[in-house]
């Protein structure tokens, strides 16, 4: 057993952060965020497309990368980690299914249960998003519509469902952990009392907590893209989504008023956490599903 | 990242559950939990058969005896030994767990060849003297003085909360060898016989309503200098290291039997018609999530060590915080499923659940965890 990264998984995960800092640094996150109504970067999508990001999984005889969902998780925990807009679950997904996801020519946006991200800005829609009426989205890198509940059984593609939590628990391990890192950088940098709040027992606390959900979270989610079990996933999704949420919003608190500004990223992390809260079942689901895994391991 | 078991440790793993097999119905009936002769036989005899079947002290080195195992393979043992219902390490536990470890890592070969052999063999129990009535989660505001005379110190002063003390033969003893240098820097890390002469040990009992720890009183108790484990006033260090261990592997084993435990709920919310209860039933379905990636976690470490071959570092931190909570809502959930019953003693989970309190605080609270992992970890100025 060696439940580490492997080298070329090191690198990967380094590579997409290269890619990621360098096309989708905190300029563009501010400048998406503060520019209006959110539109996707077409240009960023294709060059997502060239590095490998959609086809990541896709086996190489259809022109895929041929790696497999370690990889994939460990790319989107880069993607959550810069809060990367976009639907690109959805995308991936699709790839090898809906012409041009792979090489991020097209745009793919999925029917989640009642929502749908990015609907308007979709070349293709996967699954029945008839009558689908915009809302205004919390997070404003997110638009949503819904669409109405009758639409379409969340469980129409089990593989998808399970893919999509999976993922989505990637993207939150991501935030998470950068949430923490902004509390731990601001509570270096900020004095009060003369001396840096980080000194205080008490915002220690807040970051040591955040990371212990973070170490906790990526376990679960690392073994989980190991295993694919559906236990895992849920287990893996429970604690992510835990992490991020509450990590968002401890983050916040260490930030003070600078925290509650709309200058500052927490606001979109946690925004963003929120959303994907709410993806491919949420937390009742996966409580359910994990009741039933302790009977059904009883035997 | 794979979590697959080579060949090789699947073998051990299936020999492992053979013996288990064939061993586990020889052992004598399980003594009362008051019975402390009682118990240090069993587990002494436990640890004598692990013993005979080569299984003793895998992860300890080659050369101190153990079986220079692989943390994986000492993962597997202890995943198959808590799944085969196999007694706990139990009056061991110091030695096995900390005071081998650190001996093993610090001790001279004579002192190697003196200590080691007897707890592998179950032979000798040890106890913690570390805590003491003004020095607790400060620990290096001990007090117990060690004075050298000739080849002897002499000690005097007081420690607590010892637990086994009534039964060990030996204690991991911290002393102050030089009262007037810096706090952290004037300790030692001494071996005390349990039957030196000036050593009084009072039993306290706990909540729970036994006596699982003691007082320990040391009234000019004489400890030959040749007891001291590394260098005089560098008890510090020393017991860095054992500490590390402490946290780092001692409860790695109970994850599996929370596991456990969190099955017997859900059969039993199943017989006793709470199933029904949504609250109650996704309280235990998180739960089956906190476990299952605390496990995880621990394999993501026992990785980690595999790959640096050293001492667990200050990650324990992260487990030891997350564990000793998520125990404890394991048996308040246990508590809510019982009802009325969880006020019966006579049930095993409103034991558990009253020694569950005790995971929060002993071997560092989780204020304590908290500050390391905010300090060593994260790298946040010391605090305030
Ligand atoms: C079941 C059990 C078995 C034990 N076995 C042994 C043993 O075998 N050998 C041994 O040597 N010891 C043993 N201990 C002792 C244990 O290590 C101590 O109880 C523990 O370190 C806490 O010390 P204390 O009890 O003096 O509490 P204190 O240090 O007095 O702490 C009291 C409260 O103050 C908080 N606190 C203290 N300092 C700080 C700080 N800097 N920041 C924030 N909060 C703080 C604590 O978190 C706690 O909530 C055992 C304890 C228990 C409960």
């Amino acid at each position: 057993m060696d439940f580490q990264l492997t080298d070329d998984q090191e690198a990967l995960k380094a590579g997409v952060r290269e890619l990621l800092t360098a096309r989708f640094g905190h300029a563009e996150l501010r400048a998406a965020a503060d520019g209006g109504p959110p539109a996707l970067d077409r240009a960023l999508w294709r060059e997502l497309g060239e590095a490998g990001f959609f086809a990541l999984r896709l086996p190489e005889a259809d022109g895929g990368v041929g790696l497999g969902l370690p990889e994939a998780v460990l790319a989107f925990e880069e993607a959550g980690r810069v809060l990367l807009p976009g639907p690109l679950i959805a995308t991936h997904l699709a790839a090898g299914v809906v012409d041009g996801a792979a090489t991020g020519e097209a745009v793919v946006a999925a029917v989640d249960g009642v929502h749908v991200e990015w609907l308007d800005q979709a070349d293709a829609v996967r699954g029945d998003a008839a009558g689908a009426q915009p809302l205004r989205s919390v997070d404003p890198l997110t638009p949503l519509h819904r669409v109405p509940a009758a639409g379409v059984p969340l469980e129409a593609d089990p593989e998808a469902v399970l893919l999509t939590s999976l993922l989505t628990a990637a993207e939150q391990l991501g935030g998470a952990a950068r949430t923490c890192e902004l509390a731990v950088q601001h509570a270096r940098a900020r004095k009060q009392f003369g001396q840096p709040i980080g000194a205080f027992q008490a915002v220690q606390h807040l970051c040591a907590r955040m990371l212990v959900r973070v170490e906790v979270a990526r376990a679960a989610v690392y073994a989980a893209a190991v295993t694919a079990d559906p236990a895992d996933v849920a287990a893996a999704r429970l604690l992510a989504d835990e992490a991020a949420v509450r990590g968002a919003r401890d983050c916040l608190q260490v930030h003070g008023g600078m925290g509650f500004t709309w200058e500052s990223d927490v606001h979109l992390h946690l925004k963003r956490a929120w959303i994907r809260t709410q993806r491919a079942g949420g937390t009742t689901e996966c409580e359910e599903m994990l009741a039933d895994d302790l009977l059904a391991g009883a035997g | 990242m794979d979590l697959a078991c080579t060949p090789e440790e699947e073998d051990f793993r299936a020999r492992l559950r053979e013996w288990l097999a064939q061993a586990l119905p020889s052992l004598p009936p399980k003594p009362s939990s008051d019975d402390w002769p009682g118990r240090r036989a069993y587990d002494l005899g436990w640890q004598r058969m692990l013993y005979d079947a080569g299984y003793a002290g895998l992860h300890w080195p080659v050369d101190a005896g153990g079986r220079g195992a692989t943390p994986t393979q000492h993962l597997i043992y202890l995943e198959e030994t808590e799944k085969a219902g196999a007694p706990y390490v139990g009056a061991n536990f110091v030695g096995l767990l900390h005071a081998g470890p650190t001996i093993a890592s610090e001790g001279s070969a004579e002192q190697r060849a003196r200590w080691l052999p007897p707890v592998l063999r179950g032979e000798e129990v040890w106890c913690q003297g570390f805590s003491e009535p003004g020095a607790g989660s400060d620990l290096a505001a001990l007090r117990t003085r060690a004075w050298r005379h000739g080849d002897d110190y002499v000690v005097s002063g007081s420690k607590i909360w010892t637990s086994h003390a009534e039964v060990a033969d030996w204690c991991e003893l911290l002393v102050r060898t030089d009262p007037t240098a810096p706090k952290h820097r004037g300790i030692s890390w001494l071996a005390m016989p349990m039957d030196a002469p000036g050593i009084t040990v009072r039993p306290l009992r706990t909540l729970a309503g036994s006596a699982e720890f003691a007082e320990v009183f040391l009234d000019e108790v004489r400890i030959p200098v040749a007891h001291r484990v590394g260098a005089e006033n560098d008890g510090w260090r020393v017991t860095m290291v054992t500490l590390s261990y402490e946290r780092g592997t001692a409860f790695v084993g109970e994850v599996v039997a929370c596991r456990r435990v969190l099955g017997e709920l859900a059969r039993e919310a199943r017989k006793n018609g709470r199933w029904d209860d949504a609250v109650l039933r996704r309280r235990l379905g998180r739960l089956n999530a906190e476990f299952r990636a605390l496990w995880r976690l621990t394999q993501w470490n026992v990785s980690a060590a595999q790959r640096t071959g050293g001492v667990p570092g200050a990650g324990g931190s992260v487990f030891k915080l997350r564990y000793s909570h998520a125990r404890q809502e394991l048996y308040d959930a246990a508590a809510e499923l019982l009802g009325p019953e969880a006020l019966d003693l006579g049930r095993d989970w409103t034991l558990d659940r009253l020694s569950s309190l005790s995971y929060t605080i002993a071997a560092g609270t989780s204020q304590i965890q908290r500050n390391i992992v905010a300090e060593r970890i994260l790298g946040l100025p010391k605090g305030r």
